[in-house]
């Protein structure tokens, strides 16, 4: 049966999946707010809300980045998925609004006991930089905030743009089934790959590592690329396993496919130890003042255990559970993992946000506060990203009804 | 003699265009009885090896030690050279320093693994064999190309040479013929 034959509209359960999605996130959204406020003020909330906003925001990008080296590589497993990842990356202008704390937080200077500032981003509050040459320095050709808000801007029009153009040209396929648009995602995608590295490589030194202003890790770019690619490997398994429960996805999602994606998160889970491991083994040999700090604050104090949970949780375990081929082959054991994988990434997302607040002189301690505002957060800012999310997948067939082997896709021999 | 009690021919050939006939060809002569069979194919097609009854091998638990045996020997190599042999104070670091012996552990579980991959492929498929019966298959070099060949052998206690060819020509392949020892 060819693919055209077939409905492969989204089930109509889907609706009541959304209006879950939004409940969680309305209300662990406002429980994470209140939490936060009345725990550690707006401090503790802009270093939350962070965590929550880039765990979702990398899911967004990271699907943009996978959806276009499949565009680039073909192969059956990308074109079975695609409707996903394409759903995801049309969420880019809900990130957009999303941001808007972030953007606000460059205004508000908390000061918290002995003075200290409590800032989300302390180079943004001008008390700390006065007394600060090396902050000065950095604040005059790059860490100033119209520049920071300017980069922001400028992050979201290339997500949003790729996104928007092979989204639509996706569509027309639906359409048309014109065979050059294949190729015109496909020369999209070659600069977009460029794109996407070299933006996400920005936003995480402005997001993420000018948390901490006076260090630096030339690897850090490549980490969150390799994370936010993970995540959203893992969000992607998920969905296609819930989808597998309904028909006709029953007959779509083949254990082939899923073999294919348990083996990609395999990869993944290993890209992402190599590059966290990398930047320890650097930092670690070299022993220097001004890059040691960053392990300092993150070993010690309880953060160790953290530490050891992430190496066990998001590589160890995963990594031996991915070798078997029979778990591959299983969407319902495969989906566990990948949600396994998920929650690491949610407890590494604090462990690499939450140490970054200790000052110079103290020492750190573990904040299970911060953990569950955290936590919260990304539950919250969650459920209503998937909200949108699945309005976005709504809209379409869930297969790509006229893209060159689908059938083949379909039909999963075996080669690819 | 030998050659007086051996079957005349090695077995018979059938021979497809496409992996999914073949595919298709192999499930019928396994649930037809015979379990003497083999295929071959220019690429790996997973459904073939399963079609014929090769669920799983040996393979991974080899390259599984393999790896495990390079990890743990390149690991206490180091520390054998750096904690016991020729102890050297590096930046003021412990001797025993793991994060350091990682790469290399790492390297090595990968070079135990391929090793292990390769002589126990070797040692599990018996090559090198220097001659085999199925390479007098006319066409056969195809093999490598673009057909996909489904043996069934003589040795087979269902193999009688008439009904068994009979049986693989009604699976529609482009031609049946006996393989020559």
């Amino acid at each position: 049966m060819a693919a055209t034959e077939a409905n492969y509209n989204p089930p109509p359960v889907v609706d009541s999946y959304q209006r879950t999605a939004l409940i969680v996130g309305v209300v662990g959204l406002l429980l994470a707010v209140a939490l936060a406020f009345l725990t550690g003020g707006p401090a503790r909330f802009f270093r939350s809300y962070l965590v929550g906003f880039v765990f979702w925001c990398g899911i967004a990008i990271g699907s943009l980045a996978i959806m276009m080296l499949h565009h680039l590589s073909g192969g059956g497993w990308g074109l079975v998925v695609r409707r996903i990842f394409e759903a995801a990356t049309r969420t880019v202008p809900l990130l957009a609004i999303l941001f808007i704390p972030i953007a606000v937080s460059l205004f508000v200077h908390p000061v918290g006991e002995g003075g200290h500032s409590q800032s989300l981003y302390e180079w943004s509050d001008h008390h700390v930089v006065e007394n600060d040459p090396i902050l000065q320095a950095k604040a005059k050709y790059y860490l100033n905030i119209p520049f920071f808000l300017g980069r922001a801007v400028f992050y979201f029009l290339v997500w949003g743009g790729l996104a928007f153009l092979l989204s639509r040209f996706s569509r027309r396929q639906d359409e048309t089934g014109d065979p050059r648009l294949k190729d015109w995602m496909q020369n999209v995608s070659g600069p977009g790959i460029l794109l996407f590295g070299l933006t996400v490589t920005f936003a995480s030194f402005d997001w993420m590592m000018s948390l901490e202003p006076h260090w630096f890790s030339t690897i850090y770019g490549f980490l969150i690329m390799a994370g936010w690619a993970l995540t959203a490997f893992a969000f992607v398994i998920l969905v296609a396993s819930i989808l597998q429960r309904h028909e006709p996805f029953t007959h779509v999602y083949l254990p082939a496919h899923f073999h294919d994606y348990g083996k990609l998160l395999l990869a993944f889970v290993m890209v992402y130890a190599y590059f966290s491991f990398s930047q320890f083994l650097i930092i670690w040999s070299a022993n220097l003042p001004e890059e040691i700090p960053w392990y300092l604050r993150r070993l010690r104090g309880g953060w160790q255990y953290v530490g050891l949970a992430v190496v066990l949780f998001h590589f160890a375990l995963p990594f031996v559970l991915l070798l078997s081929r029979t778990l591959k082959r299983n969407s319902r054991l495969l989906s566990r993992v990948a949600l396994m994988v998920l929650v690491a990434r949610m407890i590494d997302m604090v462990y690499l946000v939450s140490p970054a607040f200790v000052h110079e002189g103290q020492d750190p301690h573990f904040q299970p506060l911060d953990l569950l505002a955290m936590v919260g957060m990304t539950i919250g800012v969650g459920g209503i990203w998937l909200a949108y999310f699945i309005r976005e997948l709504k809209g379409r067939p869930l297969l790509p009804i006229n893209a060159p082997g689908l059938d083949e896709a379909l039909a999963a021999t075996g080669h690819h | 003699m030998k050659k007086s009690t051996r079957p005349p021919t090695y077995g018979l050939m059938a021979e497809f265009d496409n992996p999914t006939d073949a595919v298709a060809a192999a499930e019928r002569v396994y649930e037809a009885g015979y379990r003497r069979i083999d295929a071959f194919s220019p690429y790996p097609v997973e459904a073939l090896s399963e079609a014929i009854g090769v669920h799983s091998t040996k393979m991974p638990l080899i390259v599984l030690i393999g790896g495990v045996l390079g990890g743990l020997g390149g690991y206490f190599m180091q520390y054998y050279v750096h904690v016991i042999n020729y102890p050297l104070n590096v930046g003021g670091k412990p001797l025993h320093s793991w994060p350091a012996f990682i790469p290399v552990t790492f390297e090595l579980t990968i070079l135990g693994a391929a090793l292990a991959a390769v002589f126990g492929m070797l040692a599990l498929n018996g090559l090198p064999e220097p001659y085999h019966p199925v390479f007098n298959t006319p066409n056969f070099a195809l093999a490598s190309r673009d057909r996909f060949f489904v043996l069934v052998e003589s040795l087979d206690p269902k193999f009688d040479r008439d009904a068994t060819r009979a049986f693989l020509n009604s699976l529609g392949p482009r031609e049946v013929t006996d393989v020559q020892h």
